[in-house]
């Protein structure tokens, strides 16, 4: 079953498409890495698609009622925003406001959505800390949890590794690709392409708002598409944990 | 819940402490048994027609304007934001000065207030009209300063055409803020609109709560952002139009209380709601108070006070933050 169908999405900016007429689908157990030079339209696709946008075409999750649709899709924006020195509990917490009637607090269910979420993320100990004093790795990880509480069948994030060091890049996506193993399914865009490689089970290439390529990190990651999208002279290792990519020179 | 208790016994005594301090001295016995209709009747006028509707009206506008400050700030998720920000209050009191200006606000007793409640709605309309139904809350602050700072031009432009000294020192004396000399006509004026206003600001909550990940994030987890900016911005408007309406301009309060109770309530927005709601009543009863105990016979202005004692405490809070930071 697909937990995400775009037809013919299509956003707009005056006369110019910022997204052309992509579709696809997301299939229960995916772990789909969205790739494109700066501004392919990567963001603009997937909030479109979220139904935060207005748009051309269809999408399954913008079509549908907004309560519902938060019961689908967990999504994480670029940014990284915690407006209020709120408790890491309460943080991951808002994860539940979809699940909770209207001025209702947090269920035995809900509680046990948050501690999971929390154990998962290995930051039990951080329950009570306030979330922005915590380091922007740290925070990268509560945000991470509030999604993960939300327990959703999809997850989106958008540049969740940006700004983040090489081992919090790796266990971010190792929980994505865990939590797609586990059933559920992930849509990130990324710029480092070989952790897309290594992590994702399959790559969507996107350029000037169009569909370019959609396969395995291997049918995706070739040395023709690397130059023709992101005009990179690049090598690309096939290696057993996936292609390793190798930037050798810009094309001018 | 400790907080809760506290700021509503802290607001039973200062509503009493306002019932009996005043130019007449009465004691406590008789200032309550006077209230309620017994012992000498002119006591009784004292404290039905003078001091209650003042009591309740400083509780209300209190009330409405902690609440609307924490919304505001709730919404933009700036600390700094306050309820006049939208430009309500500089149009409500645009609407009073024309109606001191030009006698409207003598030909009957509600007249000024009714004009400055149609000038804030105006405000918002316009404000809405300006910032479009799905802007960002950039665009808001922008049409509210625009709506503000042409409402502040007008008010000079009345104060600059006031036939005489008199009628512009009227009109100066108004825009302090003050609730002394009111009616309970006042109070059951401004009621039922601030109630209106209470109750849409009071729904912003789990809205609030959502948007400290962020606007993007909050539409995503099912809050309707253009829902929840419509209940914000007409919420706003009955229930700071309605106080300038009664009370003139009264400042800081909206600015002040959330912030000092923001640490109380662990930062979150919609619990501020509340604790701002009765921490601004409170705040407002006591300014009120002290209004009439530094110089009981120079009737220093309530708006004047909150100033006083707003700026230094705010000064205070900019010192405390810049302590906190890295």
């Amino acid at each position: 079953m697909s937990l995400l169908s775009l037809r013919d999405l299509t956003v707009r900016r005056g006369d110019c498409p910022v997204v052309d007429h992509v579709s696809f689908d997301i299939q229960k157990g995916e772990c789909v890495g969205l790739i494109g030079p700066n501004g392919a339209g990567k963001t603009t696709l997937m909030r479109a698609a979220l139904g935060l946008l207005p748009h051309a075409g269809a999408s399954t999750l913008a079509d549908i009622p907004a309560r519902e649709r938060a019961k689908s899709v967990a999504w994480m924006p670029q940014t990284r925003e915690i407006a209020w020195p709120v408790s890491v509990e309460h943080l991951v917490a808002l994860g539940r406001l979809p699940h909770l009637p209207m001025g209702q607090k947090l269920r035995d269910a809900d509680q046990a959505a948050v501690d999971a979420a929390l154990a998962h993320m290995g930051l039990d100990s951080f329950r009570t800390r306030r979330a922005t004093e915590l380091s922007g790795g740290e925070q990268a990880r509560v945000l991470i949890a509030r999604a993960l509480a939300q327990e959703t069948p999809l997850l989106m994030a958008d540049e969740p590794i940006a700004g983040l060091d090489p081992a919090a890049q790796i266990a971010t996506l190792g929980v994505f690709a865990d939590h797609a193993r586990a059933g559920h399914a992930v849509l990130a865009s990324l710029h480092d392409l070989s952790l897309a490689a290594r992590y994702c089970t399959r790559l969507i290439l996107l350029s000037r708002g169009q569909l370019v390529a959609d396969g395995t990190p291997e049918d995706v990651l070739t040395e023709q598409n690397l130059a023709d999208v992101f005009h990179l002279r690049a090598k690309v290792h096939q290696t057993e944990d996936g292609p390793i990519f190798q930037p050798l020179g810009v094309i001018a | 819940m400790k907080l809760f208790l506290s700021l509503i016994a802290l607001i039973a005594v200062l509503f009493c402490a306002s019932l009996t301090i005043g130019y007449t001295p009465l004691p406590f016995g008789t200032a309550f048994a006077a209230l309620f209709g017994f012992g000498d009747p002119l006591y009784q006028t004292v404290m039905q027609d003078i001091r209650a509707p003042r009591a309740i009206l400083a509780a209300m506008v209190g009330a409405s304007l902690g609440l609307s400050g924490a919304a505001m700030q709730g919404y933009l998720r700036n600390p700094l934001a306050e309820p006049g920000l939208i430009g309500v209050s500089g149009s409500a009191a645009l609407g009073a000065v024309i109606a001191l200006q030009t006698g409207i606000a003598a030909m009957f007793a509600l007249a000024l207030p009714l004009m400055a409640l149609g000038f804030a709605l105006m405000a918002v309309v316009l404000v809405v009209a300006l910032a479009g139904p799905r802007g960002a809350s950039l665009t808001l602050i922008l049409a509210g300063i625009a709506v503000s700072a042409f409402a502040g031009a007008l008010t000079s432009l009345v104060l600059n055409l006031s036939p005489n000294p008199y009628a512009a020192a009227e009109i100066v004396f108004w825009m302090l803020g003050s609730v002394a000399d009111r009616s309970m006509t006042h109070v059951w004026l401004a009621l039922p609109v601030m109630a209106v206003g209470w109750v849409l600001l009071a729904t912003l909550g789990r809205g609030l709560n959502a948007l400290t990940l962020g606007e993007d994030a909050a539409e995503a987890l099912g809050v309707s952002m253009s829902g929840l900016r419509l209940r914000l911005l007409f919420g706003t408007a009955a229930a700071v139009g309605a106080t300038t309406a009664v009370a003139g301009a009264v400042g800081f309060v909206g600015l002040i209380v959330p912030h000092l109770l923001r640490p109380f309530v662990g930062a979150r927005p919609a619990a501020l709601l509340w604790a701002s709601t009765l921490g601004g009543a409170a705040m407002v009863l006591a300014a009120d108070i002290t209004v009439r105990l530094v110089m009981p016979d120079r009737d220093l202005k309530l708006g004047v006070v909150m100033a006083l004692i707003g700026a230094p405490l705010f000064l205070h809070l900019i010192y405390k933050t810049r302590k906190e930071l890295p």
